[in-house]
Order: C-alpha cells, then structure tokens, then sequence
C-alpha cells in the first residue's frame, strides 16, 4: 500500500493502495466514480476508456502507480453538463441498446476528435474499432462521431 | 427527446437501502431532483403529491405521471416502449411522463426479458394500464365540471369538454384515484396514435452518456464487500483441497469461503479479491472424463446418421418422396457452442441477513431467480427481494440466476452485504453456452419440384422447441420431416440469442439457395411459390404467414433491387420468421483483393405495429450484425472439458470496421407488434453464406466461416 496524488476530473484525490491496483479500480471502488466500466482486464474491448493528459487509454490494465501527476478524465469529467458534443450526438442518434459500451465509446471518439477534428468515413471507424459493442450499435456509433465531428 | 429535459441529480451510487416497513428502496432519486431545460419544453414541475391510480403508473397534482416499466431492460429498450404504450392509452404527453424500472412485484405478470415477448405478450396490459386511467381521469373530470363524461375528449393531459370547458391530470388526479375501476375500457384505433409509432429517445440516454450509475456492477450498498470466485478450471472437476495462504495477505482481501466446489475471495475492492482468487492453490480432479470437441462432433454426426424417437413434426411419406426423386439434395452444417459475452459481465449484489435476503442486479428472469435464491440459502421465496438494474446485455445468459444464487450463498456465510463480479474469463469459463449443433438437411426434387424435406436436428443436450419444427417450410410441401436428438454433455448449455433458429436460419436458408440452384430457379421466386402453398393452411400448429412472409420477402427484393445488383456485387438471399415476425434480408458482398466482404444488407420487418421506430431499428441494425459477427468469427472449442478461450484476445468478437451498412425497412400495419429483440438474427448468417456463395462459388457448411481461410482470408 501506498500513497498516491491523483487528479481526476480536475479534482485531486488522494488514494491508499497497492502500487499493481489498475486505475479503473481505484476509479469504482475506491472512489466511487462507476461511469468507468470493466469489460475484459486485458486492454481489448475498451469499455474502460479514460484519457490520460487528453488521450484515450484503457484503464483496466494501468497500474495506479503509473498514472500520479498525471491529469486523468472519466467519463463523469468530459463535460459539465453532460454536453459534450460527443455527449450530444449519441443523445442525437440514440446510439445505445444495453448502453454498457458506450461511456468507453465516447471517450474514444471525444479523444479522436480532438486529434482528428474532421475525420473521413474510414478514419472514424479505424479510430472506433478497438472499442467492441456486442449490443452491434457500430452503426449508430459512426453516424455519431460524425456528427459531432461537425459540431466541434 | 423523450425526458431529455428531465435532468436528475442521480446520487453517485445505485444505493440500496431498507426502507422503515422493511421494503427496498433503490435510489432512483428523480422525484427530488427534476428542473426543466429552459432550452426545451418545459416538463411539469415535480409534484408535491402522487396519486397511484393503478400499479402501472402514479399522476401528480402537477400532471407529471410516473409509469413503471415492469419488464427487465437488457437493451432492447422495453424500458422505453412498454411505457410508451401506457402512455398512448392515458392520453398524456411524453415529455411529461416520467418513467421508473419495477422490481420483481406481484402486480406484473411474466416481468421476463425473453423470447423477444415483452412488447407482444403486454400488449394488452399496457394498453389496459392507460385506458383504465383515462376512463378514470375522464371520469373524475366529469364530475368535477358537471358535465357527461361521453361528452369529454383527452389529449396531452387534459380533458375537455364539448363546451369547451376543461381540467387538467393534476387538477383531477387526486379524485381520479377514487374513482371505480371500470372493467371495461375502449382502445384508442392505431389512427390516433400520437406516441406509438413516433421515434422516442432511450428514457436512460442522458444517465448512459454521463456515465451515471445504472448497471448491476454499479450497485454498493454500505458495509458491502467484493467476490471473485474461483471456479474448476474444466468441465467435469472438482475441489479436492486449496490452500488460501497467499490470497489471503492480499491487502485488502478480508475473507476465504468455500462453497461447494468453488472458493470465493473477498476483498474490499473488486481488485483486490481478483488478486486474491489468482493466488489461491487449488487442487481439482475430474469426476467425470473431460470432453473434447472431436468428440463432440462424431456424437453429433452419429445422431445424424439415424435419427431416432418421434419426429417433431411428420406430414405426408417423405421416404417415399426421397425413393420416387430424380435427386436427393443432402447437405449437413454446423456449428460450435458459443457463450454470450454481455460486455457487462454476470454480476449480483445480495445481502443475507437472518431469513432474508435483498438482491439487486442484471437478470432476465427475477422470478425464477427469487425461488432459486430461496432454495439456495433455504429461506421462503416471499423473503427474497430481487430489484432490477439496466443490464450490460442478457442474449439469454442473464436467464440463469446461478450467479445471483453463488452471491446469495456467499452473503449468507460472510454474514454482510456481497457484490459477486466475474472476471471476463470467469464469464467466459463459467458455461451456460449455445449448445454446439449440426443439422442435416435434405430434399427430394422430382420433375423440377421440391417433393419431400427432411430436417434432423443434432444438439448437445437439448432441441429445439415450441413451434420451430413448424417454421418454414412446414405446411408448404406435402412431404415432410424433422427430428430431434441430443447428445448428453457435462458444459452447460442454456439459451443464447434466438436458440436454435441462430443456427438453423442459417443452415436452412444456405440449403434453399442451393436447392434454388438445382431446381434453376430463382431463390427468392423458390420461397415465393412454396409459400403459396402454406396460403390458406387450416393447420393450427403452424404460425408464420405465408402472405406476411412473401410480404417481406417481395418488399426486400424490391429494396434491395434483387437480381439488378451493380457489377462486382453480389447478393445473398434469406427470410425467415421467428419470435412472430417476419423477416427477409438481402446481403451484399464485393471483392476486395478477391476476398469477399460484406458492405451492406437490407432488411424488411414485418413485427406489425412498431411501438418506437427510433428503437427498433436499432434491434433490427444490432441483431444483424451481431449475426453476422457470430456467423464470421464465433469459435469456441473444448480440450478435455476446459474452453480454448476465455477472454477477447482468442475469442473474436465483430468490430466496428467489419460491421457492413444496413437498410432497414417495417411493413406498415396495424397488427398487434411481435417480437423484435431476435428476429432479425437468425436469417444474417444465411444471407451472408449466399452472397459469398454468389461472389465466390464457394458454400460454407460450417460456422464460424473464418475458418475457410482461403475463402475469406
């Protein structure tokens, strides 16, 4: 165990635990912020997206002890009211059916976007691809992303 | 947007607390926190008090209604269209309703999400939820403007009298409530349908954007710890000894308990009791011989080969029709077991304390599963209170409580408050699969008809039921067949989304496209004629259409401009009816570095009304694709009882880039809505082997079809 500085959100937390502990733990059980969710463990279905310093990272695999000093965002932070544009246009299409995938979905596409602000067809379902819905909502997922892409 | 103006101040947690009569409260706190979006609509202001008109929904003394949902939510939106059907009848307008989701209550019936039969078997009920409160509404408003209640008309919440005179669901709400439940209530004609029909937002979209907590994972409740639950690594062991020395100095990790065959870990963080359980030593043996998949396939070919017992359905002598044929078309396909792979995996939170028990989490049946609890902790089933959640996807493995009843025995030796979370390997591992099958096929063509069919079903531990053996083309060729056989197996199999027809649409529609190639006729006019022949059938156990299905069959021809494709596109054929509706779905196929790619399928529905288009189609959209990632890449084999893959790195699952573009088009009707959540699965997989088929030549037998890598690549 040990102590940890964490800023989340644009809040600072200050956590107790074991240098192995993933982040998308420390985000649910430590500190209750549940948006972030589990999937798979091991990197492959993005449902534990977050962005570390603006860019998307899979949470599930990242040690606490390698995240400290460093600006974390959840899905509970992308915006202030919920109305990102991303936030928007998945309101927009009523891209969700189960809706677990989809806070992991958003911030993907909220961290493409900053990178890509107008992306083509092709390069939006390359960015969209590590993300996996099994509900298919991939369809709704592209039309979203452009979308905001335009309103960016 | 349904409620989007609707903002809560949903607390950070589901939190579960036990209310003064001893109840459940699950914080669904919306009633404190309504304020409208100024940039909208303004909803009703939040009431200061309810008046319950029936079980189904509340009105406050502001004309805000609150309708309950009493259906599981596993994505197929029932959440929003069961509502919306209540809402319809009442005469209120949406974005005034507020809606909230029931626990398993005895004031609902079949609360299942299932068999695709939420929106069809309630139909009624919901329809009878609203009238009954508009008949009362109407009711309380004659009598408090002195006027005829015949006379009085309802629309977004108010009703008015011919004079003109009028009074709002608030103004009356309370009287209403008073008022004699009439047994008899009028429907309003689909004409007038001013919500059914309209495309209405997910009642859940602002909550699921921000990340707010709606899903069973999400469930704390104080003084609650975390399971990890170690499991035997294979099918057929058990637990000789463990040592639990090193899980336990785990920081964090508080607790060892063995049950049955299993050890749970408990920790104060998921992480910590997954670490745990990881360092467990454990020491199994096989209580019974660890299978194989080769195994599994030579017992299911055995079956094949001669089909025993009665056969689910017989018409006419289909010997006699196969020893008079010019040929014998015979083909057998099949297909692995598969799990389900909810990306929220199977989880449950339960607090045991003396002979009662409060469970919240994802499940698709919480009436079973409130016996099954019982059973398990040995306590009386009334004492066992289940509260639903929104589910990270069901696909049927949410049918099976075994993991709530694995929670509720750990709750109850731990003595506090336990959420059980599997790992996506324990998920994965953990059984309950599609049952592997094969299925052989055959028809006899003489002087260029199709004059007898046989259909042999071989499954690991179960077969198909209900009126499957009825489908298509039952009741449309005088000779006709289908048996049943299984094989007995120690991996458990259960239902996984559309049972049987997931695979069988597809075998059954691959053979029709060959057989449409044998007779020198086109497949879709193939399907067309043989369906003439079911027009008019006075048998009751078939109850597909056969003008509903050449309906759909003839519309997606049309839309997808059938036998006119672009050159270098190939198209595929499939119809089929399941779960009540009819389905047609065309697939096109193009070339890339002569492979064949899926860029595109049409789909024609025929479900009758459709509650909330917005939503349906998104099923229609998800049940394609997830039928075509199957088709493609599901695979999934067993080595001496244990599973060749327990996470997404070896089990492919389809992705965004791989997902082809869908139209898709409703028959317009006024007949009741059927089943939407499955249908239009089962016939992916056959459309998709055809256009390759088409591109290629090639005819696939075997799903997943990655395997014929010089095909597909």
């Amino acid at each position: 165990m040990a102590n940890y500085d964490l800023n989340i959100n644009g809040k600072n937390y200050s956590v107790d635990v074991d240098a192995d502990m993933p982040i998308l733990w420390v985000l649910r059980d430590t500190l209750g912020l549940v948006g972030t969710k589990y999937g798979c463990g091991i990197s492959q279905c993005g449902a534990c997206t977050i962005h570390l310093d603006g860019s998307a990272i899979r949470s599930c695999a990242l040690p606490v002890s390698n995240v400290a000093g460093k600006k974390i965002t959840t899905i509970e932070g992308l915006s202030k009211d919920g109305d990102h544009p991303v936030q928007n246009a998945w309101v927009e299409h009523d891209v969700p059916q189960c809706g677990y995938c989809q806070a992991g979905q958003i911030m993907t596409a909220a961290a493409f976007l900053n990178e890509n602000k107008k992306p083509s067809d092709e390069e939006i379902k390359k960015a969209m691809n590590g993300n996996i819905c099994r509900c298919g909502t991939y369809l709704r997922i592209r039309k979203a992303v452009k979308t905001a892409s335009e309103n960016i | 947007m349904a409620n989007k103006n609707l903002k809560t101040d949903r607390r950070s947690f589901i939190k579960v607390s036990t209310a003064a009569g001893g109840g459940l409260v699950l914080g669904f706190s919306w009633l404190s926190a309504c304020k409208a979006d100024a940039a909208l609509e303004v909803a009703k202001a939040m009431p200061a008090d309810w008046f319950d008109i029936n079980a189904f929904l509340k009105i406050g003394d502001t004309g805000l209604v609150s309708i309950v949902s009493p259906n599981p939510e596993i994505g197929q939106n029932v959440k929003t269209s069961m509502p919306m059907i209540i809402a319809e009848e009442l005469g209120v307008n949406w974005k005034d309703v507020i809606v909230e989701q029931a626990g398993l209550s005895k004031d609902f019936d079949r609360q299942v999400a299932g068999g695709s039969q939420s929106i069809r078997s309630t139909w009624d009920t919901l329809r009878k939820a609203g009238a009954t409160a508009r008949h009362m509404l109407v009711s309380a408003a004659a009598e408090t403007m002195e006027v005829e209640a015949s006379e009085c008309s309802v629309e977004n919440g108010v009703i008015t009298h011919s004079s003109g005179k009028s009074v709002t669901f608030g103004e009356v709400a309370s009287l209403a409530a008073t008022q004699i439940v009439p047994e008899k209530v009028s429907f309003k004609s689909p004409g007038d349908y001013k919500i059914i029909g309209t495309d209405r937002t997910n009642v859940d979209i602002k909550d699921i954007v921000e990340g707010k907590p709606l899903f069973g994972i999400d469930t704390r409740k104080e003084g609650m710890l975390y399971a990890s639950v170690l499991r035997p690594p294979s099918f057929g062991q058990s637990l000789v000894s463990y040592d639990d020395t090193e899980a336990k100095n785990v920081s964090g990790v508080s607790e060892v308990i063995r049950f049955g065959d299993k050890i749970a870990v408990l920790g104060n963080s998921n992480w910590a009791a997954i670490k745990g359980k990881k360092l467990l030593q454990a020491n199994w043996k096989h209580d019974s011989q660890g299978e194989s998949s080769p195994e599994h396939s030579a017992s299911l070919s055995a079956i094949l080969k001669k089909p025993k017992g009665e056969a689910l359905r017989k018409d006419g002598d289909v010997k006699k029709a196969f020893a008079d044929a010019d040929i014998v078309l015979d083909r057998t396909y099949e297909a692995p077991f598969l799990p389900h792979n909810c990306l929220e995996p199977m989880n449950f939170m339960a607090s045991v304390e003396g002979d009662k028990c409060i469970a919240v989490g994802p499940i698709q049946t919480p009436g079973w599963t409130q016996n099954r609890i019982a059973k398990a902790i040995g306590v009386e089933p009334e004492n066992v209170s289940i509260q639903l959640t929104r589910m990270g996807g069901g696909f049927g493995r949410r049918l099976y409580g075994d993991f709530a009843e694995e929670v509720a025995m750990i709750s109850q030796k731990a003595g506090v408050p336990i959420q059980l979370l599997y790992t996506r390997e324990d998920d994965m591992t953990a059984g309950m699969y599609r049952p592997a099958s094969k299925y052989r096929i055959q028809a006899s063509v003489k002087d260029g008809k199709m004059t007898g069919y046989r259909l042999t079903e071989a499954a690991i531990n179960s077969n198909m039921f209900g009126s499957i053996p009825h489908y298509f083309p039952a009741g449309c060729v005088e000779n006709y067949e289908v048996f049943g056989g299984k094989s007995e197996s120690n991996i458990t199999t259960g239902a996984w989304r559309a049972p049987y027809t997931n695979f069988l649409a597809c075998a059954e529609q691959s053979f029709f496209d060959e057989l449409s190639a044998e007779l020198k006729i086109d497949p879709v006019q193939l399907r067309l004629d043989l369906l003439e022949n079911v027009i008019g059938s006075t048998d009751e156990d078939i109850e597909y259409s056969g003008e509903r299905m050449q309906g759909v069959i003839r519309l997606a021809a049309e839309k997808s401009g059938w036998g006119k494709a672009k050159d270098g596109v190939y198209q595929g054929f499939s119809a089929y009816y399941s779960h009540n509706t009819h389905v047609a779905e065309v697939a096109e196929v193009v070339l890339e570095e002569n492979r064949p790619v899926v860029k595109k399928v049409y789909c024609v529905v025929d479900c009758g009304i459709v509650v909330n288009p917005l939503a349906a189609k998104n099923q229609v959209e998800g049940g394609i694709i997830d039928g075509i990632g199957h088709a493609m890449y599901g695979d999934f084999a067993f080595d001496k009882g244990k599973p060749s893959a327990s996470n997404f790195d070896k089990y492919r699952l389809i992705r965004n880039i791989e997902a082809p573009e869908v139209e898709v088009h409703f028959v317009k009707n006024e007949l009741s809505p059927t089943g939407l959540g499955e249908p239009s699965l089962p016939p992916a997989g056959g459309a998709v082997a055809n256009a390759i088929a088409a591109a290629t030549g090639n005819r696939f037998y075997k799903q997943p079809f990655i395997q014929y890598t010089d095909i597909i690549g």
